[in-house]
């Protein structure tokens, strides 16, 4: 199961959420998916309506940032870990 | 005087200023950090546009005049829709004005990219006007196009005090739109303006109306300042006509005001020129007629006149009865008790100030 490690930024929103945690998924849309089962309304800070990474939003497979930043294919092996975390351009 | 209230979105929060005996003073401060593109009460309830630099457009609403907020869910252009053919598909930007709509539970917001969205729940669902959305003209990129902002945006929504099913919205750029039909069917609204921008300066669409504003008592009149210029209507949008005067503000500028009771009477606050974008002179006016346009008047009393490179976006002057209030891209707010006569400062070392409305409570 993926290692998912979150920008403690998003507490400020989601109190509950754990920066990190293990989630399901095999690719960086799953995994954003499965975040969004856990804290309901969180994947649209992650992404836009049409599943598009924000603009100012940074996932990094591994050390990688995804390539599919339109829809979040990328895969992810099991035990990888995923970053998360705001760009440093637009705050 | 009855206590009064202001509040202010800021490149920092949302900030609310109370005037007590002492003056105005701020109150409170919310969403410290996060841009707020837009903040009013609609009805009841405090509503709030924020802007999170990195994760999208988000809104927000108090029930108890700002002491609690909640998120509620922002709006989302449905999956498919593209901004232009061949372009990507849409995605909400920016939530950039917030108006009621006339009718209990009905409010509407005004977005980037140029997307009217209306609920009729109070705020707890909003759909896509897909009306304006389908106009042929908007996935056109010569017709609507971005202005201050990289794509087209709603930016005024002018509810039909008489007829709620009738409305006009200011989009920059494209130009002012009308329905009378409940936003069925929309028309453009542009003849008489003047893009100076454009290779055919009166073209159909692509204008940049920065605001429009109308009379209550008198609803057909409507003020628009405009990138090229002042502009009036006295007939609901059909036909505008330029407000000419040397001796009054210059053709550029943000917000406009209209007086709710008298036709003949809006106020302005001019900026130089759109390739500097500062105050006129190194000084801060307001200027106001009261015939129609046809002449103006500076007011400066208790302004800075000198070394001031403050200017005033779009959403950020209010009038309340005898008050008017304005806020400025350096963080500074202004208040006259007298209609613009004088002026005193409210708050300095504000952030910069995107909307500021007054808040009767």
């Amino acid at each position: 199961m993926p290692r998912v490690e979150l920008t403690a930024h998003l507490r400020r929103f989601f109190p509950t959420l754990e920066v990190e945690t293990r989630v399901e998924g095999d690719t960086a849309a799953e995994v954003v998916a499965a975040l969004e089962a856990r804290h309901p309304g969180l994947a649209h800070y992650l992404v836009d309506e049409q599943g598009a990474l924000r603009r100012h939003v940074n996932i990094f497979v591994g050390e990688a940032p995804v390539v599919d930043r339109m829809g979040l294919s990328d895969l992810v092996d099991e035990n990888e870990r995923v970053f998360i975390f705001q760009a440093l351009s637009g705050g | 005087m009855r206590t009064r209230t202001l509040i202010a979105g800021t490149r920092k929060g949302l900030i609310q200023l109370r005037r007590g005996d002492d003056g105005w003073r701020v109150r409170s401060a919310h969403f410290e950090g996060i841009p707020v593109t837009y903040a009013a009460r609609v009805g009841g309830t405090l509503w709030a546009a924020l802007d999170h630099g990195h994760w999208g457009p988000k809104l927000q609403r108090s029930a108890d005049g700002g002491a609690t907020w909640s998120e509620v869910a922002a709006p989302r252009l449905p999956e498919g829709p593209r901004l232009h053919e061949g372009g990507p598909e849409a995605a909400l930007r920016t939530i950039w004005t917030i108006a009621g709509g006339g009718r209990p539970g009905r409010l509407y917001l005004g977005t980037v990219p140029g997307a009217l969205f209306r609920s009729e729940d109070g705020g707890e669902s909003f759909q896509l006007v897909e009306g304006l959305w389908n106009h042929p003209s908007r996935s056109d990129p010569a017709k609507w196009f971005g202005g201050g902002m990289n794509e087209p945006g709603i930016h005024s929504i002018l509810v039909d005090p008489r007829d709620p099913r009738r409305v006009l919205v200011g989009v920059s750029c494209a130009g002012v739109f009308e329905t009378d039909d409940d936003g069925s069917a929309w028309r453009v609204r542009n003849r008489g303006l003047r893009a100076d921008f454009l290779p055919e300066p009166e073209s159909e669409y692509g204008h940049d109306p920065h605001c429009i504003a109308r009379c209550a008592a008198d609803p057909d009149v409507i003020w628009m300042q405009n990138h090229c210029g002042l502009f009036r209507s006295t007939d609901g949008a059909a036909s505008w006509s330029e407000l000419h005067d040397a001796e009054g503000p210059g053709g550029f500028g943000f917000a406009v005001a209209a007086d709710p009771n008298d036709p003949e009477r809006a106020w302005v606050v001019p900026a130089l020129s759109d390739e500097r974008r500062m105050a006129v002179g190194g000084a801060l006016c307001v200027s106001t007629t009261g015939d129609g346009g046809r002449s103006w008047r500076a007011l400066r009393r208790g302004l800075p006149q000198r070394d001031c490179y403050d200017i005033v976006y779009r959403h950020a002057l209010d009038l309340s009865g005898e008050c008017l209030a304005f806020g400025t891209t350096t963080g500074n707010l202004f208040v006259s008790e007298d209609r613009g006569e004088s002026w005193s400062c409210a708050a300095l070392f504000l952030p910069p100030i995107y909307s500021l409305r007054f808040d009767e409570d």
